[in-house]
């Protein structure tokens, strides 16, 4: 059996991308995620890795765009304002077709906000954060455990369907510590990338790798074919976790630090006879719109519990149809909402006063 | 078990400096003592001395922290209130020193008045359960360097070893063996074991000085007893 280790959410997002092969960490100090970058400086030098801390957020991305197109995982970390900054590289990696993997540990805003905790990025990133049309990979974990497990599968996965994706996490993820068992060591990338710049030796055509499309024709027909990728993925990718939705007339919808808060309240709310369940999205782009579907055929009413103003819930709203009624509990500007505030909205819709 | 006027807790990010201090100023508040608690991290954000802010003043124990601390603020700045701690000599003081060598760093400008009272113990924490203090060599490497950036010696060892609430006893014992060996190459003997009260009735004969922990962190947006299921992916 493999040992467990006592991590930070920030220190297992670092190890297991060491340990699912990354090799490059480009980054910016920003807290909360700041343990992320201090775990490669230690790390890297040690393995043969690089860390490097770029002279700004900016520098970061574009640093990991061109390890990226060398056929090498690359990855940089940032929180809520420093993915800002990265929209633009993040676009670019996008439209060259190129992996990479973003972490954003997400704090309150907008602006500078504050350094607590926040989902308030949601839309942001779910939309492709950055200009033109485009999607990335978000993964939304729950525990330190699962930081460590989705690191790799965004890495894997970015690299499958050659795509940036995020491990979208927010400040208490970022900075709890949990016990943890680290994944095995893997290499999901191989050494033979026909897309990768590495060198012709005369032997093959140039590849290039570019965002540049002069042919508005061309540029069509790839925008096209990513879409169609795109679908794909949204039809294989989406994961999520049901809790006790067997006999639910409730469904709570929460991801990352509120789903564990909901949990609280749902094993709160079924002492009292409630039959309340959640439906956690693990993956937020593609999000599990076929499972929310078909909870929609069973449960009377849904109840967003989010750390923005209800982002999530327009997304709950458009995969049921506006079938049935969807209330919101959340918490802004660094605060979490407690079980009890979860428990008192699930009290109210099980006594009728729903409010959506 | 002994203890100085002030009492210094200092080591590897996350080995539980915080937990450890808390509860050592309610032990010295046990003895009759009065005591003030200093908050000298200038590191973390989040999960801070300052969340036992109820539990200490309840017992009657000072804290002195940043005003800053658990707000949207992030300044490293450390109160001038802590130069009372070593002015007043009749209280007991517990510091937290931020974790690794950037957090002692901000414990260098108290060092030269903690010297010249010479009334004080200096102890490094140490959690095997953390991946970056796994080894003797690696705990030695985090060893030096806060004794580098503070420029305060170490006097002894603390075992905390501990995987939060997973914590078996046998976790406890093999931390111990751990820390004696870093107790063998540094010279220092190994002052105290720390553990949940709940493991007391295990370890109370197998290791050394064991501390009982009463205030363990919960996260405050869970109830005891619930957490998360794991996922298969």
């Amino acid at each position: 059996m493999k040992e467990t280790v006592l991590m930070k959410g920030n220190e297992a997002i670092a190890e297991a991308a060491i340990l699912a092969g990354c090799r490059h960490y480009f980054g910016y100090p920003i807290t909360p995620q700041t343990e992320v970058a201090a775990y490669m400086a230690k790390k890297m030098p040690k393995i043969g890795g690089t860390f490097l801390q770029a002279e700004s957020e900016i520098a970061a991305i574009n640093m990991v765009y061109g390890v990226a197109a060398t056929g090498k995982p690359a990855m940089t970390s940032s929180s809520s304002p420093g993915i800002s900054l990265k929209a633009e590289g993040i676009s670019y990696l996008a439209g060259a077709d190129l992996p990479a993997l973003i972490v954003n540990v997400q704090r309150g805003g907008p602006g500078l906000g504050g350094i607590q905790p926040s989902q308030s990025d949601y839309d942001f990133v779910t939309r492709g954060p950055g200009h033109g049309d485009f999607h990335i990979l978000v993964f939304a974990p729950s525990s330190v455990q699962e930081m460590a497990d989705l690191t790799g599968r965004a890495l894997h996965l970015a690299w499958k369907y050659r795509m940036p994706a995020m491990l979208l996490a927010d400040g208490t993820m970022g900075q709890m510590m949990e016990p943890v068992v680290l994944p095995e060591p893997a290499n999901a990338f191989g050494d033979d990338n026909p897309w990768a710049a590495t060198g012709t030796e005369m032997k093959r055509p140039h590849n290039i790798v570019n965002s540049l499309y002069l042919s508005p024709d061309e540029l069509e027909k790839l925008n096209f074919q990513r879409f169609e990728r795109y679908a794909g993925i949204e039809k294989t990718e989406a994961l999520w976790e049901e809790y006790l939705m067997d006999d639910a007339e409730i469904c709570i919808v929460a991801c990352g630090i509120t789903a564990r808060v909901s949990r609280n309240a749902i094993v709160e709310a079924r002492k009292q006879g409630i039959k309340v369940g959640m439906l956690r999205p693990i993956t937020l782009w593609p999000f599990p719109k076929q499972a929310l579907a078909a909870a929609a055929e069973k449960v009377n009413a849904f109840l967003c519990v989010e750390m923005n103003m209800g982002q999530m819930k327009q997304d709950v709203e458009l995969a049921i149809r506006c079938s049935r009624p969807v209330a919101l509990c959340n918490r802004v500007g660094g605060m979490i909402p407690t079980p009890d505030e979860v428990l008192a909205h699930i009290q109210k819709i099980a006594e009728g006063g729903n409010e959506a | 078990m002994n203890y100085k006027r002030l009492t210094l807790f200092a080591g590897h990010y996350g080995s539980g400096k915080t937990n450890i201090a808390l509860n050592y100023a309610l032990w010295l508040r046990r003895q009759g003592l009065k005591v003030t608690v200093a908050d000298l991290d200038i590191v973390n954000p989040y999960f801070r001395t300052k969340d036992g802010e109820a539990q200490l003043r309840e017992a009657g124990i000072r804290l002195i922290s940043s005003e800053y601390a658990n707000s949207n603020v992030d300044l490293p700045a450390l109160p001038g209130e802590v130069y009372s701690l070593l002015d007043d000599r009749s209280a007991h003081g517990v510091i937290d020193v931020g974790g690794d060598d950037r957090g002692a760093l901000a414990l260098g400008r108290y060092v030269p008045a903690i010297r010249e009272e010479g009334d004080y113990e200096m102890l490094f924490v140490l959690n095997r359960s953390r991946p970056l203090t796994r080894t003797v060599d690696d705990a030695l490497e985090v060893f030096y360097e806060i004794e580098a950036a503070c420029a305060l010696p170490f006097t002894a060892i603390v075992n905390n070893t501990n995987l939060g609430p997973l914590t078996s006893a046998g976790d406890v014992i093999a931390g111990q063996r751990f820390a004696e060996e870093v107790s063998a190459r540094t010279g220092l003997p190994v002052k105290m074991s720390c553990g949940a009260r709940k493991l007391g009735d295990e370890l109370y004969n197998k290791v050394s000085n064991f501390f009982p922990i009463d205030i363990m962190q919960l996260y405050y947006m869970e109830k005891e007893g619930t957490s998360l299921g794991k996922t298969n992916l």
